[in-house]
């Protein structure tokens, strides 16, 4: 077992993959001699061939059009878009094609393929390189979301994307690609399954939902509250959809008091449902309000990129705002 | 020349010198028959539509030619991303019309299990890739699995069609760009039959034709009369041909016209002109393919009224038969979504099948489009 980041298990299990399976390729911008602008897929050009992991024209509808057709026919494609910001162009193919093969088609079609795409912010990439737009695709029936936060299960969810019979949107969240840690990845093929969350550090007081890098933001806010002998519950969704409803309801019934941390704008961001079901189905349990903790309802800025992303003492705040209602 | 216009068939049934592709006089008659019984086939889904007992239909007279003469040209193992103005051409391609009346009724036994509109059909069997409505989106699927069958090995081809709308779409822009550069065995073909709805042909483009556009895209362009069954079947060979061999894509433009309106739900007649209509009358495929039969001493009355009435027949007991069948069971809405189905969609499931039991559902099948 080797140590890895979170970029190196995307190309650990993208290698494991196209070693196990012929019907393997990637394809995207950039993806072949030069491995990705991440270098995520560094070296698999040189090792598989151009004829499994191979550069596409300027243009994302193309890649997943594309990799729809070679999905349908049997293949098991991978295709890269480069920043999920550019993933628009290609909207239509995944929510209304892609998403809807399976579904349409009484199961005559089927997609089986894993979008991946780096996503939110804190690299000063600016509006067009930052955004964490999850909860578009949230709101498509027939697609599953996934979004890792450490190296170990960057292997393991991307190799059960690759396996799963549907279509996942694999979002990476680039800001720790390299940083916060190496942790030790289990070598060959290694799956952690889709649709069940992870506590990250157990607690009694409060519960702070969360996913992609802001886990990371909300255990450093739970180390703080530690010092104020106030104990979190930190909940990795992993999986946004499917959703694990029941890990959701557990840590709240544990806790009774919740904030959730996202970085997309938090009006109609998925913080939003995760609310509305806790209100729907455990209010009874709930001490305080729900608290969100989110980006702000303005395009990711440029500059104030560190005052826009949530950070661990806003999400103090909210923590003290509900352990204190 | 891209503006050349490629045709076996002269207007009055006459075979242009040394141009017959070699077919089988059974599979001419074959053909004739097809382009009938898509005609009955568009003619029964209108009359359905207009006597309430489907809600939508969208005919394709005038086009029975290009349809049938592509489908006989391709083989089995071919995969086709049809547009949604195809009948003929799953028929051709052997559907079973009695399925395709079970996707037009959505019932119990569509192979789409009730959950696409009228005329988006899904038929596996034939290798005929479920329909979408948005325009040009399976353009770039089908370049797609043409390079899934490219990187196995395989000597099958795709075949995608668009109208001239669709041509205006970016899924066809970057279909072919993508097919071109990966010298993809794929068949892109327009049925330019000059009409997007109510938006003519010069409004999609400043083109003086849509196989010109080929040449940017660095494959070849044809042009063919897409109301000549014969010139469509010899193009579509040829480009089959070609991407067999690994030569890569083709443009074949049909042109062709939309007899009838775009839907049920339009009325042709507040944007075109009775006139250009009429011309077109005097074009119309399946009269010249009948001159050409007799021509050859391979009609006569018998045939004829075989073919005809023997489409009638088995449509309207096929059409019967798909009204009878019913519609899906509530369950059925929540399956397929995902292969297996997510506990909170099974929670949703189990409150409407609970609801629908109890009779307290108050929602009625209107069953029409209201346009």
């Amino acid at each position: 077992m080797a140590t890895s980041t979170i970029l190196g298990a995307v190309n650990d299990a993208l290698k494991t993959a196209l070693a196990k399976d012929d019907r393997v390729v990637i394809l995207g911008e950039d993806v072949g001699k030069t491995g990705g602008v991440f270098r995520a897929t560094d070296g698999l050009q040189a090792e598989f061939s151009e004829r499994r992991v191979f550069d596409t024209p300027l243009a994302e509808g193309g890649i997943i059009g594309t990799a729809i057709g070679m999905a349908l026919y049997g293949l098991r494609p991978i295709p890269e878009i480069q920043f999920l910001d550019f993933i628009y162009p290609a909207f239509d193919q995944v929510v209304s094609e892609a998403a809807k093969f399976r579904y349409r088609s009484g199961g005559e079609y089927t997609c089986p393929m894993v979008i991946r795409a780096p996503c939110g912010g804190g690299i000063k990439g600016g509006h067009y390189h930052s955004q964490s737009s999850e909860a578009y695709f949230a709101h498509t029936p027939g697609l599953k979301i996934v979004m890792p936060t450490t190296p170990a299960d960057t292997k393991g969810l991307l190799l059960s994307a690759i396996e799963d019979e549907d279509p996942v949107l694999f979002l990476e969240p680039k800001r720790i690609y390299h940083k916060k840690f190496k942790e030790e990845v289990p070598d060959g093929w290694y799956t952690v399954p889709l649709g069940k969350a992870a506590v990250r550090n157990e607690g009694t007081d409060v519960s702070v939902i969360s996913w992609g890098a802001m886990v990371h933001v909300a255990l450093e806010a739970a180390k703080k509250a530690r010092e104020k002998d106030i104990s979190v519950e930190v909940l990795d969704l992993r999986s946004i959809s499917p959703l694990d409803v029941a890990a959701v309801l557990e840590t709240v019934r544990n806790t009774g008091r919740v904030v959730i941390a996202y970085e997309a704008p938090r009006t109609g961001g998925f913080g939003a449902e995760i609310a509305a079901i806790i209100a729907e189905r455990a209010i009874e349990v709930l001490e305080a309000p729900i608290a969100r903790v989110a980006g702000f309802d303005t395009p990711f800025p440029y500059t104030l990129e560190h005052v826009y992303l949530p950070d661990a003492g806003r999400i103090l705040n909210a923590i003290d705002h509900v352990v204190n209602f | 020349m891209p503006t050349d216009v490629q045709s076996v068939l002269q207007p009055d049934g006459k075979v242009k010198n040394g141009m017959l592709p070699d077919l089988t006089d059974d599979r001419l008659r074959e053909m004739y028959r097809l382009m009938v019984l898509t005609r009955a086939f568009d003619d029964r889904g209108m009359n359905l539509q207009r006597q309430g007992r489907i809600g939508f239909y969208l005919p394709s007279r005038g086009e029975e030619a290009l349809q049938v003469g592509c489908a006989l040209a391709l083989e089995p193992d071919d995969w086709s991303f049809p547009s949604y103005r195809m009948p003929g051409f799953a028929l051709a391609r052997g559907v079973d019309p009695a399925m395709m009346l079970n996707q037009i009724f959505g019932n119990a036994a569509d192979t789409c299990r009730g959950r696409q509109m009228p005329v988006h059909y899904s038929f596996r069997e034939q290798n005929f890739v479920s329909i979408s409505s948005p325009i040009g989106t399976h353009i770039p699927q089908a370049v797609g699995a043409a390079m899934a069958m490219k990187y196995r090995g395989e000597k099958s081809v795709a075949i995608t069609f668009m109208g001239d709308g669709g041509t205006s779409s970016d899924g066809f822009h970057v279909g072919l760009n993508f097919g071109a550069v990966y010298e993809a065995p794929v068949i892109f073909f327009c049925n330019n039959n000059q009409w997007a709805i109510s938006v003519p042909f010069e409004k999609q483009t400043r083109a003086e034709s849509v196989a010109i556009k080929a040449k940017a895209y660095g494959m070849p362009g044809v042009r063919v009369d897409g109301n000549d069954a014969l010139a469509v079947y010899a193009a579509v060979k040829d480009a089959g041909s070609r991407a067999r061999n690994g030569k890569g894509p083709t443009l074949i433009e049909a042109l062709t016209f939309r007899m009838g309106p775009h839907s049920s739900s339009d009325d042709p007649s507040r944007y075109r002109p009775d006139e250009v209509v009429e011309q077109w009358q005097k074009k119309d495929p399946i009269l010249r393919f009948r001159e050409f039969l007799t021509g050859k001493n391979l009609w006569d009355e018998e045939f004829e009224t075989e073919c005809q009435e023997g489409s009638k027949a088995l449509l309207y007991a096929a059409a019967k038969e798909a009204e009878k069948a019913g519609p899906p069971a509530v369950e059925t809405m929540f399956e397929g979504v995902y292969r297996e189905i997510p506990p909170e969609l099974a929670l949703q499931r189990d409150g409407l099948v609970g609801l629908a039991k109890s009779g307290q559902l108050t929602g009625k099948d209107e069953g029409y489009f209201p346009l």
